[in-house]
């Protein structure tokens, strides 16, 4: 199936629940309420028209209004993909987990918890992975300002490079 | 004639430092450090092609069986923690190779949030060797470098640094 | 006699340890040798790769990628300009597919020489690995003269290829597949049909075909499993129509269906795999440019695209955003070792600590695949 045509499916079970579908070029997606995330979720796996049986791809992405969460869903045995978005506020970014459908989700939102700040509900392991444990900040968000020092280790390389532009007459 | 022109070819004649220095060059065991794409060329070096084996120098687990540390790859802040206390467990005497610019200076990776810019914010470095990755033959000149730093120093002059050790580096 | 009370120890397999795999970190919860569990704790070489490319451009990210995968560079900066290229629609000329798909292929069996010599030397054989490295070498020599880099080639760039092949280079690279067809059999002889080897790796890490499609694993890791699946056959792009192969799948010949012996087999197989494609491509090679027109200020329309391809190391995701300036708003790169390090947690109950270093050098992970 096309992906715009697995897209018109999900819009016919769940109606209003699909914000927005969009035939951008040169990848479709589809825009869904964040409170009708593991519906759709379950019924993309589960439905045999579509069997998306992978969670092939979650990423978290920091528009300067918003963030958004998108998911690329695969099936292999029906060959066909689609991707769906989840559009949340910048303050407070919360969203319900996939991982009980499917289990490529947990290190996923793991990681999109750690670098964008995104709180996965009912996720059964909700720490950092990437960063470590005590880091304050969440660095792929576009604000995000360096630490001056960690543990007593400067972030900062002095170059002993001379800039002859600047140089003093 | 002089004495030293009658002992017969079987005796060697040195000073205690050279002979110390000597054994302790031809025997360097690195501990197996590599973090990143340069642990992929210290692998190399070690293969059978570009072979440090013939110099003596043979890769190690462990940082306590260990002389030399090469930091092969970026150093991470998460994984710099780490490293001070994987040196800090070396016995003396200790000696430090940074290998590639990520460990050097941060490399390409300065402007990364995460990376520490060069190793030598937290060790002391011996011997710097650059390159992206830097090729096994490179390597092996540092290591032949590091040699011959290894050949200046002087053991039994006891030098009043604290740390009591001895280990100083003769002037050039 | 009275039974022994023993009680559970937690170790640590520390991000330091005698392993190609890089830099992870395993906290196991053992009673004795056999585990209860083992939590994989990863990102010791988090570089923030993804974040860099907003600042430094599509075409200075180039360099980047080699290093999000340094074992399988060619096929990182093949994904890097497709994804620009789907982008911005830009077709890559004809020579340059083939020029990227050699390149690629000699990196594919480098990359699997290398797994294959660093699982022998986890199980404790180290002379494989110097076999393989004996022969990694010899590629290495070849990808020098091409592009003039050992390991993180930046060879490809946003439209095509770098620079064309070398005169000669051919004839050389022929030699080299002829060399290397009969070594894959001395290597088998030497350690894949050891009876030793064969034991230390059967059963271990059972991984069924459902679990693996739900854990995402991708790559030789699934087609261990029994199911067919390569991104070149089954999604195909660049010049991999063109050309007769095969996809080789584990059958659960010398233990269960998707152990670790499997995943093994899968390895050496494809080796040979790609070596037929590569004397089929340096075969056909047709004339003309290698590189398309790009402008030196590379900016793509606004927009989102997301490309696959097989990698080394299984299906390799790259989804890029653009915002229509010069420089991409969000990178991503979805790896097969991120996933395959998910199911160790799941999969290490019940085996022994040795089997947990088996099982890893399986999955074939590598730490900057993980971290980025």
């Amino acid at each position: 199936m096309e992906s715009l045509q697995i897209l018109e499916r999900v819009k016919n079970q769940f109606g209003d629940r699909i914000l927005e579908i969009s035939d951008h070029k040169p990848d479709s997606f589809a825009v869904i309420d964040p409170k009708a995330v593991v519906e759709i979720g379950k019924f993309m796996n589960q439905d045999p028209e579509l069997a998306m049986d992978c969670l092939s791809n979650e990423t978290g992405v920091d528009y300067k209004d918003r963030i958004e969460v998108v998911y690329h869903l695969f099936s292999y045995s029906k060959r066909h993909t689609a991707v769906l978005k989840v559009k949340l506020p910048r303050d407070n970014p919360s969203v319900a987990t996939l991982e009980g459908v499917w289990k490529s989700a947990n290190w996923m939102e793991r990681e999109i918890f750690d670098l964008i700040g995104v709180n996965f509900e009912g996720h059964s392991d909700m720490r950092r992975i990437l960063m470590p444990e005590d880091w304050i900040g969440h660095p792929q968000r576009k604000d995000f300002v360096e630490p001056a020092e960690y543990h007593g280790i400067s972030t900062v390389r002095e170059s002993p490079i001379i800039r002859l532009d600047t140089k003093k007459k | 004639m002089p004495l030293l022109n009658t002992l017969p070819d079987y005796v060697l004649t040195t000073k205690t430092d050279e002979l110390l220095n000597w054994m302790r060059k031809s025997s360097i065991w690195y501990m197996l450090f590599g973090l990143a794409c340069c642990a992929i060329e210290l692998m190399h070096t070690g293969g059978p092609r570009a072979d440090i084996d013939r110099f003596g120098a043979t890769p190690r687990a462990s940082a306590r069986q260990s002389d030399l540390m090469i930091v092969a790859g970026t150093l991470t802040l998460k994984m710099a923690l780490r490293t001070r206390l994987l040196y800090d467990q070396m016995p003396d005497p200790r000696y430090v190779i940074s290998m590639g610019s990520c460990a050097s200076c941060g490399g390409l990776f300065q402007l990364a949030y995460s990376v520490c810019d060069g190793v030598d914010k937290i060790l002391p470095v011996d011997v710097y060797v650059p390159g992206c990755p830097p090729r096994p033959e490179a390597l092996t000149e540092g290591l032949l470098k590091l040699q011959e730093k290894m050949m200046t120093e002087r053991w039994l002059v006891r030098s009043s640094n604290g740390n009591g050790n001895g280990k100083q580096v003769a002037a050039a | 006699m009275s039974t022994l009370h023993t009680e559970e120890m937690t170790l640590n397999m520390g991000p330091q340890h005698p392993s190609t795999h890089g830099v992870l970190r395993f906290v196991v919860r053992a009673d004795g040798e056999v585990m209860r569990e083992a939590i994989p704790d990863v990102g010791y070489l988090h570089r923030s790769i993804e974040k860099i490319a907003e600042k430094v451009g599509y075409h200075g990210f180039m360099p980047y990628t080699d290093r999000v995968d340094y074992v399988c560079a060619m096929f990182t900066n093949q994904g890097w300009g497709m994804a620009c290229e789907k982008l911005a629609n830009i077709e890559v000329p004809h020579r340059g597919e083939y020029c990227r798909v050699i390149a690629a292929e000699f990196n594919r069996i480098a990359s699997h020489l290398l797994s294959v010599g660093a699982m022998a030397m986890d199980i404790g054989a180290v002379t494989p690995f110097t076999h393989a490295i004996r022969e990694r070498e010899m590629i290495n020599d070849l990808i020098e003269e091409l592009c003039g880099a050992r390991l993180t080639f930046n060879y490809m760039r946003i439209g095509g290829v770098a620079w064309d092949l070398p005169p000669g280079w051919r004839e050389k690279a022929l030699a080299y597949l002829d060399h290397f067809d009969p070594i894959l059999e001395e290597y088998n002889a030497l350690i894949s049909w050891n009876k030793i080897y064969i034991e230390r790796l059967a059963n271990v890490g059972v991984i069924t075909p459902a679990e693996a499609i739900n854990y995402n694993l991708v790559g030789p890791n699934l087609r261990a499993c029994g199911i067919k699946w390569d991104i070149r056959k089954d999604i195909p792009y660049s010049v991999y129509p063109e050309f007769e192969f095969d996809v080789p799948i584990g059958d659960g010949h010398w233990g269960k269906l998707g152990d670790s012996m499997d995943r093994y087999v899968v390895r050496i197989r494809e080796m040979a795999e790609s070596s037929k494609i590569l004397r089929q491509a340096l075969q056909k090679i047709p004339g003309g440019p290698v590189l398309a027109k790009v402008a030196r200020n590379f900016k793509p329309p606004k927009g989102e695209c997301q490309i696959r391809l097989e990698s080394g190391r299984g299906d390799m995701g790259w989804y890029v955003v653009s915002d229509g300036t010069g420089y991409p708003w969000r990178v991503h790169v979805r790896t097969g070792s991120f996933a395959a390090m998910g199911i160790i947690q799941k999969l290490s109950a019940g085996l022994m600590i040795a089997d947990l270093v088996t099982l890893i050098a399986s999955l074939d992970v590598i730490a900057p695949e993980i971290d980025r």
